[in-house]
């Protein structure tokens, strides 16, 4: 019940939102103009998308690898943990 | 679990590619933020060679050339250098992660290349690290 109710709101909301690759949205207005003509000067990267998943969304980037890494330990702790029970 | 060895055409042709798989993993690490790639990207094609290595050679082979130590460390180490570029950058008087601050001719530039090569250690280790978790795995 919850769950429906929720999920409705959030159709109703999704309604609102802008067509993908609408240019009258407020992210192409301001935000990607932005990165595209200020980019290269500021970073002195010519590769954009670099350029915003390593500098402008740099705090994003640290937020995967450290999914990464949590993933890579979670495995290493279940499977490694298991081993050396069934040992003793 | 993978004991066995492959036949000698697999042994060749992967002693003979591996060095070029690695060579091209770290081009595109090293490349990451003048050409399309990354450390995500370069990462997982270095980790896909190691793997390419346990395959033909036999996870032993593997565990002699790369300790599971070594994996270990190198995951973390990667985490580290990323968050560590960011609280230097504090140190030296900007926000998180504003490489601005970093010494250099193009600080910003010199900052990504370095969180690229962080990622690339991490998703590297990452990857060898979960494929012999699960190979050893009984």
């Amino acid at each position: 019940m919850v769950t429906g109710v929720t999920g409705l709101l959030l159709i109703f909301g999704s309604l609102d939102m802008p067509e993908l690759g609408d240019t009258g949205s407020p992210p192409s207005l301001h935000v990607s103009p932005r990165y595209i003509e200020d980019g290269l000067k500021e970073t002195s990267v010519p590769n954009m998308v670099t350029a915003v998943l390593a500098d402008y969304r740099g705090f994003d980037t640290l937020g995967e690898v450290a999914v990464i890494f949590t993933a890579a330990v979670a495995t290493l702790l279940i499977l490694r943990g298991r081993r050396g029970r069934s040992e003793s | 679990m993978i004991d066995r060895q492959q036949s000698l055409i697999v042994k060749t042709v992967c002693r003979r590619l591996i060095p070029f798989i690695q060579l091209f993993g770290l081009y595109v690490v090293i490349h990451g933020h003048t050409s399309p790639g990354g450390g995500f990207q370069g990462g997982v094609i270095l980790g896909a060679s190691f793997i390419l290595l346990a395959i033909a050679y036999g996870i032993e082979e593997m565990r002699r050339r790369f300790s599971l130590t070594a994996l270990t460390v190198f995951t973390s180490t990667g985490v580290f250098l990323f968050a560590g570029i960011g609280v230097l950058c504090v140190l030296l008087g900007g926000n998180f992660l504003d490489y601005s601050m970093l010494p250099g001719a193009e600080p910003r530039s010199l900052g990504m290349l370095g969180i690229e090569v962080g990622v690339g250690i991490t998703v590297m280790a990452a990857m060898v690290s979960i494929f012999y978790e699960l190979i050893t795995f009984e």
